[in-house]
């Protein structure tokens, strides 16, 4: 009978990707593999100045020297490097003024996707840059975001025009040899979002970026770098998705946030990145470097994902607590199905007086996934009276799932205080009998208890993301017969 | 309402209904009483199609319809609602979302729109103050933190909210103070019609005194061995249930 129960949840489980389409575009790549040369090409490609290039050329020095991590939680084949590509691009470089310039093919892309790339999005107050495999493909509102002094562009953009805010920032939260994919990213990134809001300034809308892995055999490698200066807000959206494809795809991003005197930066991801297919097979790996520096006083860094895609995924957007009285969150919902492997979490590192952290970790694990969180609370001598929360709660879909919590904590303050709460729960058959009963569907009953499991986060996205949110974990865990 | 015929169920192959057969009529208020262990549960589990019992033999008429040919949440939404005897909590899900889902599925299900929020809210607002809930309770996560009275109140709330044709009770009255009972027992009474049914499980004749039962009728290993009018919940009271189980063994 037990058995039943089981099926049950594996039937409401078993998911079909939606995302998993490609559109036919006239693209150009960089020679398979990576060596000098094809970074010559990527910089060449995107007329950046000699610094760029040299900066992007000590990083691939860097990374020569690495070698791959092997500590996480997760198993894959070492991944052969020279089998990348790491640049695709439309052919014809638009110089786009309106939406109507856009290549047809890459707008019914984005229709698809149902990304409203159209000019009701005024109402909706969103501006949005699309990020299409290597390159960034359209931002919207620059104009209106200018008048309050926001800069929202792509990062090659910025490489261009604000050659001083790229020099001073770049890399100063993420150095270039900070972990073996982080120097990589440094090495090849080829697009991304950069983002400046001025002192003062309250950025008058959601700025989001959408990025969509597109051509075969490619890695997606975008940076993103967010500055935050004093006074100033910003709520930062981020969704991605990639095609179906038989093999796995590399994606290696990196991200940076800093925040000044009383500044803050809200982060929100849905990463929807193909998940391979039910025997494990292709799908994205999902390596990614995210952390937030709190320079300033009072300032503070949210981190809110919602990860439901990719084969394996590793990240841990982590808040560097560096000024006194600042604030770090995590609020994280990873779901794994079939034989996605997911080892995320976070790090909070204490290094300021009275700083605060909090850490709310809700981690699914349905079919034959494992999902791990991983965490680091570091209290460094400096940081007198820092209080740490942590919550990580898992469910189990089924038997063969596995839920794995591994924190570390690290206190030379005696002055700290540091809480850490765990949980672990299976979706019981009394509880699915108990919705049945009411007349919910299996399907219906695991969507409302998820939901239910992941209210504390969800109700940190901004409006529109968390009901996107709340269907992506409808489709992640739905029934593919029903 | 619903014809029971002969049912025979049980769990991981141990047979618990032996024969059950019961008819009940709309606008009719059955009792079902009788000892621990004597399958009282197990009827109300299997008749609200919970997968854990089998149905090895027998047949179940609902309005009309296959009742064991449906699966739990279509036999909800054909008008069976069952209040548990242990309701289960649900974090993170509020009572108002659970209705709302619930009323969602069964107006769907008969080919309704949806309700208008409006209409829902002056319905939540109608049926609290019928078992005295206070709105509070409706935020809350479903049953999480409630006291049992309080969650076999909630329960009478959500059968009051679902207007159900055929509403099972099981063992609603147990742990229940004097207060909870007389709570319980007039929504019940409140919400009786004559389109619809009620079948209380009980241990004690107690809660028959709020409830004025049409039949009652003991249970002794998984079936029906005397049925009769209220007057048999009173002789089961003075005599407890020894009498059934001597006579049943006699025969």
């Amino acid at each position: 009978m037990l058995q039943d129960n089981d099926k049950i949840l594996e039937d409401a489980t078993n998911s079909e990707y939606k995302w998993g389409f490609s559109s036919p575009i006239d693209q150009e790549f960089a020679a398979k593999g990576l060596n000098e040369e094809v970074i010559r090409f990527i910089s060449g490609r995107k007329d950046e100045p000699a610094w760029m290039l040299d900066w992007r050329l000590s990083a691939f020095e860097a990374w020569k020297k690495m070698k791959q991590p092997k500590w996480q939680n997760v198993t894959f084949p070492d991944i052969n490097f020279q089998e990348i590509i790491y640049y695709a691009a439309t052919r014809k470089k638009p110089t786009i003024n309106s939406l109507d310039e856009l290549d047809p093919e890459i707008r019914k892309t984005y229709d698809k996707l149902g990304i409203p790339i159209k000019e009701q999005e005024m109402l909706a107050g969103v501006a949005v840059d699309y990020v299409m495999d290597s390159e960034s493909v359209f931002t919207t509102f620059k104009s209106q975001l200018a008048e309050k002094g926001v800069i929202f562009c792509s990062i090659s953009e910025a490489v261009k025009d604000h050659p001083e805010l790229i020099k001073k920032y770049l890399g100063s939260v993420v150095p270039v040899r900070d972990n073996y994919y982080a120097a990589l990213n440094a090495a090849v990134f080829s697009d991304g979002s950069f983002v400046y809001i001025p002192k003062g300034v309250r950025c008058p809308m959601e700025l989001s970026t959408y990025f969509r892995i597109n051509a075969e055999n490619t890695g997606q490698f975008e940076r993103t770098l967010i500055i935050a200066e004093e006074g100033s807000y910003v709520s930062y959206l981020e969704g991605c998705t990639a095609p179906k494809r038989d093999e796995n795809q590399l994606h290696a991003a990196v991200v940076e946030l800093i925040t000044m005197d009383d500044a803050e930066i809200k982060y929100s991801t849905v990463q929807n990145w193909y998940p391979g297919d039910k025997n494990g097979k292709g799908g994205i790996y999902n390596f990614v470097t995210k952390r937030g520096l709190c320079q300033g006083k009072r300032s503070k860094i949210s981190w809110t994902q919602v990860e439901t895609g990719s084969a394996i995924t590793w990240k841990y957007p982590s808040c560097v607590l560096k000024g006194d009285n600042s604030i770090g969150e995590f609020y994280s919902v990873a779901v794994t199905n079939n034989f996605q492997q997911a080892d995320t979490g976070t790090k909070m590192i204490h290094i300021g007086k009275n700083t605060r952290s909090r850490i709310v970790s809700k981690g699914i694990s349905a079919g034959s996934s494992q999902n791990s969180y991983r965490g680091q609370v570091q209290i460094q001598k400096t940081a007198e009276n820092a209080y740490n929360y942590s919550q990580c709660d898992s469910m189990l879909m089924t038997d063969h799932s596995g839920a794995h919590t591994f924190p570390y904590i690290d206190v030379k303050n005696s002055t700290a205080k540091v809480e850490h709460e765990a949980t672990t729960s299976k979706i019981g058959e009394d509880m699915l009998f108990y919705c049945n009963q009411r007349g919910l569907s299996d399907e219906e009953a695991v969507n409302i208890i998820v939901n239910g499991f992941c209210k504390e986060v969800f109700k940190e996205l901004p409006m529109e993301f968390a009901v996107e949110a709340q269907k992506l974990l409808q489709i992640s865990l739905e029934n593919s017969v029903g | 309402m619903i014809s029971i015929k002969n049912l025979h169920a049980g769990i991981e192959e141990k047979e618990i209904l032996k024969g059950f057969s019961l008819d009940i009529k709309a606008g009719e208020i059955h009792a079902i009483m009788g000892p621990n262990g004597t399958g009282k549960s197990t009827l109300a589990s299997t008749l609200a199609g919970r997968k854990t019992y089998e149905v090895t033999a027998g047949e179940v008429q609902f309005n009309g319809k296959d009742l064991l040919d449906m699966e739990a949440d279509e036999r909800a939404r054909e008008g069976l609602f069952l209040a548990f005897q242990y309701p289960v909590e649900i974090p993170g899900v509020s009572t108002t979302n659970f209705m709302r889902a619930a009323i969602a599925e069964k107006r769907k299900h008969h080919g309704l729109a949806p309700m208008e929020a409006k209409e829902f809210l002056v319905l939540m607002r109608e049926k609290m103050a019928l078992v005295e809930i206070d709105k509070q309770f409706m935020s809350r996560s479903l049953n999480e933190g409630f006291s049992g009275g309080e969650k076999k109140r909630n329960e009478i709330f959500q059968m009051a909210m679902l207007n159900p044709l055929l509403s099972i009770l099981d063992e609603t009255d147990s742990g229940l103070d004097i207060d909870a009972l007389r709570i319980v027992a007039n929504g019940v009474n409140k919400l009786r019609t004559k389109d619809n049914a009620f079948l209380i499980i009980t241990h004690y004749q107690r809660l028959l005194e709020y409830i004025v039962p049409d039949f009652v009728h003991v249970m002794y290993d998984g079936r029906i061995v005397k049925s009769g009018g209220k007057e048999l919940a009173m002789e089961l009271e003075e005599k407890g249930y020894d009498w059934i189980k001597e006579e049943n063994i006699v025969q």
